[in-house]
């Protein structure tokens, strides 16, 4: 018997009787991170990390929520589990379920770069691995973060000195927060849209440091805050919301704008590449470092990903989940 | 080559016109000489001679980025762009090069024959460029630069540096030249250019019809023409010689041996807008005719006996050697008549006639029997009208008749390129024979995004079988789709083509039992014919 099956209503624990990340009702749910697609509600009882509790508590209300610190170990019924950080969002682990001494890693998202807010990616040793391959092809290498980091302040410099408002479309969870640490608040002040800053409330409350942002709800007179950048979700931007700033430019954050085509059909202004899943290299170093033999590719470019780690000597088979990938997200 | 980054750069990132047409400015106004001219090369589809095949730039960037070829083609249509695709697999360059754009296509014109060395040449551009720079530089090598720079932006731009018209820059970067040939002076800045002889003007293009007909005003401001289903062409006498331009701006003349002997009919310095038509003793024939001829290095005897070419002219341009384009059309059709008054008996040309009409109700009738005329509707243009450079609105319309139609079922459905990559919008469409869907046509425009969207997401969700990057889906939803005009084929299973199929709309309202079938569409062939 495996340690960990694949059933209609998610990956499921027989020996723990549990399941991680379940898109059904059931009676018990290991969550990886607080993302919609892998924190869903009507679970009876939720076990998360502490750092990701606090915000899918405030995503999914009043939920039975039991919370584990990185490297915590617990016994469910006849499995050992413990969290381990991903560095895809706050909070965010990979799973490790180990039975009778066969070890199993979910990833859910991850990235191996350091994103300086969440807790860097940790190698876990395992005989099983499951791995998401939203970016699983050989055309995505991220730039360097700091790079980056210049080209947004370039760019909110040029609107600033136009006299334009810069909006920057990014995830209200995970990525508007390490954007907010790659500003530079030097160059003026800094907005963020309700959902963006509900979500930074509940981070700040954690204890963790973030700078100084205004939130730009009806109430905010937009003449105040010349020079300004403001952060939204992709799909307010471009809204009645964001007409009242007048003469503005718009950016789009993501890994997808590495692709010329998704860029121009968003039809923003600018593209930033900066993503929080794993690239091509990413990828394949943290696979290689787990020591797996057995790997199962969920989300993204499975197919493909998982055709070219046969070839290389894995034994790699495609999972199907319902984990979105971020391009339906952003293009839905 | 980062001058040339940066003005792309300028031009992809923005949607907006004057955004546009200041970084095209700014370039013409900084660039060297010869890269100005490159430029203007480039982006009205002057592309160098292709250096090297795409096949072995697949193969060069794959074994360069250490991946196999495989997962290198199952890259690319999801990119949806090849210069893209091998600038986004390579390695980061080890040095960093700046070369002149000049530098980089006089690499590639002269390129060794060897493979090696050609390899070697390529491999080391690629290790020198960055991203975008690597991008531009596959773009000179495969062609295609779609940046939302119009032949029109382009010449806006120049006519501001040169303080010149627009319509005499049109003019100027009209015909046959080349960045190797000719200078920046002679294409774009002397007076009086002797403009070399195969010279064309540019087209007066029409917008469709977009109001009711009696709102164009008096019926006598107008004269009305059948719009004809063949190749607009322009057709060029000076120096003893015959030139015919398409409106893709292409010299077609070798592809039309039999209008050569044109120039003995017609006096020097004569230039027409008209129409390439497959001529039969009854009157025109239909595009398919046509088509036969496109395409063709050679055309054979047995071709030429099949689908004779004439030129059907209704605009005279250039008279006497002079530029008559500022005269109202009823002057230049007087003249033009004037020229067709001895009949020409035995030349390939003839003169499109006029339609007669008094009332604007009595034309639509007319209008209704275009296809008995084998025309795909009328041509209203403004009498007092000049011949303007370009695609204007108000003095030339078309009026076509509604086009065909039939509901289908999608069945296959591949990935787009460009910035449709990775949205399915290469849709095929079957109609039913018996219980099976026979695939009858591609369309791939006439939803809006948000539909694509839609549809794609339910094709990741519905797919039945993957043939690379097409995929078989089962059969749920209903299109209409609509077309100009439809022949047998002997080389599509369903025995029939369509003329410019496109999506009318969705037809959530039908299912899938309840689309056409392949009966209906060979009705659809009887009557059309």
């Amino acid at each position: 018997m495996n340690a960990l099956i694949f059933t209609p209503s998610g990956i499921y624990c027989p020996a723990g009787d549990f399941y991680i990340d379940p898109w059904r009702a059931v009676p018990r749910a290991l969550i990886t991170h607080g993302h919609a697609d892998h924190a869903r509600l009507g679970m009876e009882a939720y076990l998360a990390t502490d750092i990701a509790g606090p915000v899918i508590r405030y995503r999914l209300g009043n939920i039975a929520l039991e919370e584990i610190c990185y490297g915590e170990t617990r016994q469910i019924g006849g499995a050992k589990v413990s969290f381990h950080p991903a560095g895809h969002v706050l909070g965010s682990a990979q799973i490790r379920v180990e039975v009778m001494g066969e070890v199993w890693v979910v990833s859910g998202d991850y990235k191996i770069i350091d994103d300086g807010l969440s807790t860097p990616f940790e190698t876990v040793r395992c005989h099983h691995f499951i791995t998401e391959s939203t970016f699983g092809l050989p055309v995505f290498h991220w730039p360097n973060q700091n790079d980056v980091s210049h080209q947004i302040n370039d760019w909110w410099s040029h609107c600033a000195k136009n006299n334009k408002t810069a909006f920057l479309g990014c995830y209200s969870l995970g990525k508007a927060q390490r954007l907010l640490t790659m500003l530079d608040p030097s160059i003026g002040p800094i907005l963020t849209h309700t959902a963006i800053d509900n979500t930074n409330q509940v981070i700040r409350e954690q204890g963790i440091k973030l700078p100084k942002t205004f939130i730009a709800n009806a109430s905010v007179d937009p003449k105040n805050f010349s020079g300004a950048i403001v952060l939204a979700p992709p799909s307010a931007i471009g809204s009645n919301w964001s007409r009242r700033y007048g003469a503005q430019e718009t950016a789009l954050a993501s890994g997808w704008m590495t692709l010329r085509g998704v860029r121009r059909r968003h039809a923003t202004d600018r593209g930033f590449v900066i993503s929080d899943h794993a690239d091509w290299p990413g990828l394949l170093e943290a696979i290689k470092n787990t020591g797996a033999e057995n790997v199962y590719v969920t989300h993204g470019y499975s197919n493909i990903f998982a055709q070219h780690l046969s070839n290389l000597g894995w034994n790699a088979k495609v999972l199907q989940t319902e984990f979105g990938t971020e391009i339906e997200k952003e293009t839905s | 080559m980062k001058r040339f980054a940066t003005l792309f750069k300028a031009l992809d990132e923005s949607t907006k016109t004057t955004v546009k047409i200041d970084a095209l400015v700014h370039y013409f106004k900084e660039a060297p000489e010869q890269d100005r001219l490159w430029i203007i090369a480039i982006f009205s589809g002057r592309r160098p001679k292709r250096a090297v095949t795409t096949g072995q730039l697949r193969a060069w960037a794959a074994e360069v980025a250490g991946i196999p070829l495989w997962l290198f083609e199952e890259s690319y249509p999801i990119v949806g762009d090849l210069a893209e695709t091998i600038a986004l697999v390579l390695p980061p360059p080890d040095t960093e090069t700046d070369h002149s754009l000049t530098y980089w296509i006089e690499l590639l014109r002269e390129l060794p024959q060897e493979e090696d060395t050609r390899k070697q040449a390529v491999l080391n551009a690629w290790n020198g460029l960055n991203l975008t720079q690597r991008f531009l530089f596959n773009k000179l090598i495969t062609g295609g630069f779609r940046v939302g720079v119009s032949q029109k932006l382009m010449t806006r731009a120049l006519a501001i540096v040169t303080e010149r018209e627009e319509s005499e820059m049109a003019h100027r970067l009209m015909g046959a030249w080349s960045p190797t040939t000719i200078t920046w002076r002679d294409l774009i800045e002397v007076e009086n250019s002797t403009a070399s002889a195969s010279k064309p003007f540019p087209f007066c293009l029409s917008h469709a019809l977009d109001t009711k007909i009696n709102c164009l005003g008096s019926t006598s401001d107008w004269q009305a023409e059948w719009k004809w289903d063949g190749i607009r062409g322009q057709l060029i006498v000076r120096d003893s010689e015959l030139y015919i331009w398409s409106r893709g701006e292409e010299l077609v003349t070798h592809i039309f041996p039999e209008l050569v002997s044109i120039h003995n009919f017609i006096p020097q310095g004569t230039v027409m807008d008209g129409e390439l038509l497959a001529w039969g003793e009854a009157g025109p024939k239909n595009f398919n005719t046509l088509q036969k001829r496109l395409g063709r290095r050679t055309v054979s005897k047995k071709l030429l006996q099949e689908a004779p070419v004439i030129f059907y002219a209704y605009d005279l341009l250039e008279w006497q050697s002079e530029d008559i384009r500022h005269k109202p059309l009823n002057i230049r059709r007087k003249m033009l008549e004037q020229l067709f008054k001895n009949p020409i008996s035995g030349a390939p040309i003839k003169l499109s006639p006029t339609v007669e009409f008094d009332t604007w109700a009595s034309l639509a009738k007319v209008q209704a029997t275009a296809r008995a005329e084998k025309a795909e509707g009328l041509m209203l243009k403004r009498k007092d009208g000049p011949y303007l450079a370009g695609r204007k609105k108000g003095n030339w319309w078309k009026w076509k008749l509604d086009p065909l139609t039939i509901d289908a079922v999608m069945i296959y459905a591949k990935s787009g390129h460009g910035r449709r990559a990775n949205l399915f919008t290469d849709l095929t469409f079957a109609v039913w024979s018996g219980n099976d869907l026979v695939p009858f046509t591609k369309a791939y425009s006439g939803l809006t995004d948000a539909e694509f969207r839609k549809i794609t997401s339910w094709v990741k969700k519905n797919t039945l079988e993957r043939f690379g990057p097409v995929r078989s889906v089962s059969p749920h939803f209903v299109f209409e789709i609509a077309f100009e005009g439809i022949q047998a084929s002997k080389r599509h299973k369903s025995g029939i083509a369509l003329r410019f199929p496109r999506i009318a709309r969705w037809r959530h309202d039908k299912s899938p039992h309840e689309a056409n079938s392949l009966t209906d569409l060979k009705q659809i062939l009887e009557n059309f014919i």
